[in-house]
């Protein structure tokens, strides 16, 4: 029996074992969400395209899946833009489906039509128009392939509404890839690993930096830091690579970065950097980055092979593959130079006060987390709240950030001992991707806790998905850190102009307790430390739950770099000037 | 700057040359021409770009380019034995008929097209000529100028 585009497309993406798609209907999709109506595919409808499509993201990230998402034409795939943007920059699997005008109705300025395929060119990895009834299960095909294989990405499939109604007319549904011009390139060339099988023997100083690209060579990851005893920081992205308590981890480099990550980047004599892009962020002044290194670069997209920093020795191909061959040595030690990462002397940038002085107290597990909070006795202290979340939830733990402070203190504050688990908007960083992320998430890893943290900026920037996460009851605990400032910029505010706090004060609206009542989500306000134990119980709760925590908006996230210096150049715990307006 | 020629050749579908000269302009690469057409293959098509970029980046170029999902393949023709052609028509004053004839018979140009008060002329060759030409033309006042770009093919072996 012939089958409508909407109905090829519903039954191709059962075919692909998708359980969940992300969406949200209109005119031009009509009859995708007709043939969906009557299907056992889940659909989570969201209150946003944008937030769709973060959510989306936020189940691919958690799941190794495909993330579906679906928007109706015009302002629908519009809006799904940033959404897109986000996933492109931190390489994560999506197939975006947009409805499209009739293609009569092309080129007219029709109602609710955009240049779809045009917008989205520069932030999908590839897309198509299809305007033919019989090329839709192909084009999803290869849209699934090329999203999930190589250098993850975000595909989208523009579909005209006369392709989804009318019948096809070549009932074989042929589903065979054509893409003579996309190649993946897993295996290792044998002479490079050849050279770095030497080149890590050779190494008295050897350090890994792993990021985004790492997560899923996470076990084979750790299983060659531990035999050739390699210490290893991660980036943003890589957190979760390894436990964070693991001995041989430093946590996060780059402007945020721990004061041990940083050094030992800085004197080592070789950089393994294993799927990362040697980002802005992470290098600071790129020619004073690991200066005394010889770099050794493993990354699937050969694209990436000294796009921002020259390279020793490339290796293009899978991460997993790659490290499973270079895993094949006698054990290695590097005592000395463990020792002296352990013991390194850091000395604050303006004040020249040894870190070790602030962090005397802190057994060697404890280090990363000896940043000093602002200790105001008035406040809880967005770190030691972070802390407690963590001690509460231990290892069933995914965490997703928005962007910002809440983001960086989450990295240093909260352990990930799970790849696949801190979900965040890296390279975008994109305000208002936590909460749809969030849901995303708890639907990919029902069993696991989420946990988001986020800020009175961030939240608000989707806080429609309140409605979302209430709909479907998912047992999300939404961790606010509520200062009433746009918190980061306000700190560059703070160290980069003086104190002029343009346009970052947001002020205390909404009632942020009140509005979660208004979504049926229970709340709870934390400010001092006999809030604590109250806090616990909402954490283990079986709902959704919002726990609002009162922070300071002085507080700021140390230690730093700042933009353009060399990663030796940190500075610490500068006091912010508390404003007028707070005091 | 370097300057690199390379050949692309694209699958021949809607929106290809707009993805290749779209990341151009993303990563900020620069264009200095830009030729396309079809092939003997009908799915195919070939641009000709010539590229000017410091060598480092020359590299990141073509890196880029690969990962497009069109493009097919991507020769360098810089360095290799190659035939390379630019057209050009261009309208110049036709006060001095006589002059303008004898630089275009040099050149082995053609004048395509006469008016009481202008010449047009054809020009073929490699860019050099072509910027040779024009330059001769210039002081007898040239009104408008088209050029195709540089299309260029790598020269067969011989044995």
């Amino acid at each position: 029996m012939p089958h409508t585009g909407a109905e090829i497309l519903i039954n191709g993406l059962i075919e692909l074992k998708v359980e969940y798609v992300f969406g949200y209907p209109g005119g031009a999709v009509l009859p995708i969400y007709d043939a969906l109506f009557n299907s056992k595919l889940k659909h989570i409808l969201t209150r946003h395209e944008q937030g769709a499509a973060h959510a989306a993201d936020g189940y691919a990230r958690t799941t190794g899946k495909v993330g579906v998402v679906i928007a109706t034409s015009g302002p629908g795939a519009t809006n799904l833009v940033t959404g897109l943007a986000n996933a492109y920059m931190d390489s994560v699997p999506l197939v975006a489906i947009t409805g499209q005008v009739q293609a009569g109705l092309i080129g007219k300025d029709s109602f609710q039509e955009a240049d779809v395929m045009g917008i989205t060119m520069p932030v999908t990895k590839h897309n198509y128009l299809v305007k033919n009834t019989n090329d839709i299960r192909r084009v999803l095909e290869e849209a699934f392939y090329i999203a999930s294989t190589g250098r993850k990405g975000p595909v989208l499939i523009d579909i005209t509404k006369d392709a989804l109604m009318n019948l096809a007319t070549d009932n074989s549904l042929n589903i065979e890839i054509d893409l003579p011009g996309y190649r993946v390139k897993t295996e290792g060339h044998p002479r490079q690993i050849h050279l770095a099988r030497k080149l890590i023997k050779e190494s008295q100083r050897p350090l890994i930096y792993a990021g985004g690209g790492s997560q899923d060579a996470a076990l084979v990851l750790r299983q060659l830091a531990e035999r050739y005893e390699i210490p290893v920081t991660t980036t943003l992205m890589g957190l979760g690579v390894m436990p964070s308590k693991h001995p041989l981890n430093l946590s996060m480099l780059g402007m945020h970065g721990t004061p041990w990550a940083n050094n030992a980047v800085q004197n080592c004599d070789l950089l393994i950097a294993i799927g990362a892009r040697f980002d802005d962020r992470v290098t600071g002044d790129v020619n004073k980055f690991a200066p005394k290194a010889k770099i050794m670069h493993i990354d699937i997209d050969a694209a990436e092979i000294g796009k921002n920093v020259p390279v020793d020795l490339p290796i293009v191909g899978d991460a997993k593959a790659i490290l499973s061959e270079l895993l094949d040595s006698d054990n290695l030690t590097h005592k000395a130079w463990l020792e002296e990462i352990y013991n390194f002397q850091y000395h604050d940038r303006k004040t020249n006060i040894p870190l070790q002085e602030i962090c005397k107290n802190c057994s060697y597990e404890g280090r990363k987390n000896a940043i000093l909070p602002c200790q105001k006795e008035s406040t809880l202290s967005p770190q030691k709240v972070l802390e407690h979340v963590g001690g509460v939830l231990e290892d069933e733990l995914i965490v997703v950030t928005d962007v910002g402070q809440n983001q960086m203190w989450a990295a240093q504050y909260l352990n990930v001992n799970k790849p696949h688990s801190f979900i965040t908007s890296g390279g975008l960083g994109t305000m208002g991707y936590g909460l749809p992320a969030a849901i995303g998430a708890q639907i990919g890893r029902r069993q696991e806790r989420v946990v988001l943290v986020t800020g009175d900026g961030s939240l608000q920037m989707n806080i429609q998905e309140m409605a979302t996460l209430a709909g479907y009851n998912l047992p999300v605990k939404i961790i606010l850190l509520n200062n009433g400032v746009l918190g980061m910029v306000r700190q560059w505010q703070t160290i980069f102009y003086e104190g002029r706090y343009s346009q970052t004060c947001i002020g205390s609206i909404p009632d942020f307790c009140l509005l979660a009542k208004a979504y049926a989500i229970p709340s709870l306000r934390v400010a001092t430390e006999n809030d604590l134990e109250p806090m616990t119980q909402a954490l283990l709760a079986d709902g959704p739950y919002l726990i609002e925590v009162a922070i300071d908006p002085d507080e700021s996230v140390w230690p730093m770099v700042a933009p353009g210096a060399s990663l030796c150049e940190m500075f610490y715990a500068q006091r912010a000037i508390t404003p007028a307006w707070k005091r | 700057m370097d300057q690199v020629t390379l050949a692309v050749l694209v699958r021949n579908e809607p929106g290809v040359l707009s993805r290749v000269s779209g990341l151009f302009t993303r990563r900020g690469y620069n264009i200095h021409s830009l030729a396309v057409g079809p092939t003997e293959d009908e799915k195919v098509s070939r641009i000709t770009i010539v590229v000017k970029e410091e060598e480092k980046r020359l590299e990141q170029v073509i890196k880029q380019l690969h990962k497009l999902v069109d493009v097919l393949k991507i020769t360098d023709l810089t360095n290799a034995e190659r035939v390379e052609r630019e057209m050009a028509l261009i309208k110049v004053h036709g006060e001095k008929r006589s002059e303008i004839l004898q630089i275009v018979d040099i050149f082995r140009a053609k004048i395509v097209d006469v008016s009481p008060k202008e010449v047009m002329v054809e020009v073929t060759g490699d860019t050099d000529k072509v910027d040779a030409l024009i330059y001769m033309l210039d002081s007898y006042g040239i009104t408008e100028i088209v050029r195709t770009g540089k299309i260029a093919l790598a020269r067969s072996v011989k044995n």
